[in-house]
């Protein structure tokens, strides 16, 4: 386990790699982004809490050791948890990269799972062989128990140490939906909210059930990003038509923000709040309705981030703002440096 | 006097099963409130539980660094977020009580962690929805439980009062920083009552000079509900 004085989601020499609307690059302390953020702009962030969403266990049918990771659901209320997306696993921890992982056993619908204290039912079997719908047997408040106490945050092997929950728990947690950390949001403490409010600039938040990233099956990571449920409040999509109308920028810490908010505008461009589900995929050709700028993780060509990334900016400079970041010793990935793009159209 | 309307105010409450936790879940739920309670012990947590079925009982000791995070999760996820927070949860330190100098070190650390380090993790992990709850303009408060043994120094009450008298400061200070988030902190001395936690302090106590957990459950509430309303007209105000 990492010390919460050693945090790596929280290193004190982060850096941030910016790339404004007319695509220059430029190199920031990651400490410097709230001097990024203008007096009529909107900071927005997703709140969800990480859930510890790997369950260990065992196919009941073969006696086979299995790892699921919870990887969806279908709303975000808070009693709709009996049922669960999952990708599966077979033998074997985090520490052996996903791609080397032994398979799991083949299901069947009505299988039995035994994960820890929860029993689970397989209900589906979705398009691939490792990704189930399952059903917990258990009330409500077994479920939440079960999963609070015997889950553990889901990681991958490039981080050897285990992940405790804290590690995975944004300081603006709120409703644990996420199936994996909305990193992005590690570059906000309290100090950084403040000082973003000490601008002039406002903050707000929404809540969405960040998916997997990754699961070591190229078929099924073409898959990715499932439809995911978030929760937009009125507080916040009024703040955002506000803040359009005043000609400030929208600015997004991390994709699921982008994914939730042009997801919820996609009917006319105006922001909807309530509960919904994100379907609508961004990338290349999606035309940003709502976001100027996006705060997220480094991300690798060819997965999901990447390309939504690619909303925001031609390859061609997403590909120079990687190789200024290769330069400058960035961090890969979610855990450390971080990338600040601009909308090309924005600005 | 009016009914507080705390109708749809979502209280999560430590040490919810015996003692003023308990009369204050059984008032809440009266009120229309939603709530959750955490407890030590799963057969009690259980008992209340089969009491109260509206409640959400959840096992955890928030003097465990590792129960932390499980109890949040299960706090917010049974009520879908937070409003009200209340630390009441407590250990008196050495039973029966003794002079700091016959104290053992055990029994001063484990009043820390159950009085003060306790609130303290639980209210950071929780900040976060806290601070939800003042976006959506719900008023959210914490309540940390407190005592007279707090501000004056009782012989025999080393470890409780130094304890509470950390978690009173820290209540007062927390409260200065996060009026920008609009989360409300207070540190509340419900009085002398006549609880578990008062037997074992004051084995011989008269029982009838103390107040009853009902009463100062009651009063409790009554804070509670002032607060939102207060609230809600400093923001209309503000409107």
């Amino acid at each position: 386990m990492i010390p919460a004085t050693a945090a790596m989601q929280r290193p004190p020499d982060a850096k941030l790699l910016v790339v404004d609307a007319s695509a220059h690059v430029t190199h920031y302390s990651q400490a410097d982004f709230p001097t990024l953020v203008g007096a009529s702009d909107l900071v927005v962030a997703n709140d969800a809490a990480t859930l510890p969403a790997s369950l260990f266990g065992e196919h009941v049918a073969t006696g086979r050791p299995i790892e699921m990771r919870l990887a969806g659901r279908r709303s975000l209320l808070p009693d709709d948890i009996t049922r669960f997306t999952a990708v599966a696993f077979g033998a074997g921890d985090y520490r052996t990269p996903t791609e080397q992982r032994p398979a799991p056993p083949a299901f069947d619908v009505g299988d039995t799972l035994q994960l820890g204290p929860l029993r689970a039912v397989v209900v589906n079997v979705i398009g691939h062989p490792r990704l189930i719908e399952i059903e917990f047997q258990h009330s409500i408040a077994d479920i939440w128990a079960g999963i609070a106490r015997h889950g553990r945050p889901i990681q991958y092997a490039y981080v050897p140490q285990p992940l405790a929950i804290w590690d995975s728990w944004t300081r603006i947690a709120n409703l644990p939906v996420a199936f994996e950390a909305p990193s992005a949001t590690f570059i906000l403490d309290w100090r950084v909210i403040a000082a973003i409010r000490a601008r002039g600039a406002r903050f707000a938040t929404i809540t969405h059930a960040a998916g997997i990233s990754s699961t070591g099956d190229s078929d099924l990571d073409a898959l990715l990003p499932l439809d995911e449920p978030y929760f937009i409040p009125e507080s916040t999509a009024s703040l955002v038509a506000e803040t359009r109308r005043r000609g400030g920028r929208i600015i997004a810490i991390g994709t699921t923000v982008v994914r939730a908010l042009e997801d919820a505008a996609s009917y006319d461009g105006e922001v909807r709040p309530g509960m919904s589900m994100a379907t609508l995929r961004v990338g290349r050709l999606t035309r940003l309705r709502v976001v100027d700028a996006l705060v997220t993780g480094q991300h690798e060509p060819n997965t999901s981030h990447y390309e939504l990334l690619r909303a925001f900016q031609d390859d061609e400079v997403l590909d120079r703002a990687i190789e200024e970041a290769n330069a400058g010793g960035y961090r890969t990935h979610e855990f450390g440096d971080s990338l600040f793009v601009s909308d090309a159209r924005s600005g | 006097m009016t009914e507080p309307d705390i109708t749809g105010l979502r209280v999560a409450v430590t040490g919810g099963t015996s003692g003023l936790g308990l009369a204050l879940v059984r008032r809440l739920l009266d009120h229309g409130a939603q709530v959750a309670f955490v407890a030590r012990g799963r057969g009690r947590v259980e008992r209340v539980q089969r009491e109260l079925p509206r409640a959400h009982g959840i096992v955890g000791d928030v003097s465990l660094k590792e129960d932390i995070h499980p109890i949040a999760i299960q706090i917010l996820g049974t009520l879908g977020g937070l409003d009200v927070l209340v630390n009441n949860a407590s250990s008196l330190g050495p039973v029966p009580l003794a002079p700091l100098a016959d104290t053992e070190c055990e029994d001063l650390e484990l009043a820390l962690a159950t009085n003060v380090v306790g609130p303290f993790r639980l209210t950071k992990v929780l900040l976060g929805s806290l601070a939800a709850s003042a976006r959506d303009r719900r008023a959210p408060l914490v309540v940390n439980i407190s005592s007279d043994a707090a501000i004056n120094a009782y012989a025999g009450w080393g470890a409780y009062g130094a304890s509470k008298a950390a978690l009173h400061h820290l209540s007062r200070i927390w409260n200065e920083e996060l009026s920008a988030e609009g989360i409300r902190m207070i540190s509340i001395d419900p009085g002398d009552m006549d609880t578990p936690l008062h037997a074992l302090a004051v084995p011989d106590a008269d029982r009838s000079q103390l107040k009853s957990p009902d009463t100062a459950a009651g009063e409790l509430v009554a804070l509670i509900a002032a607060h939102i309303r207060g609230s809600h007209r400093v923001l209309e105000s503000a409107r």
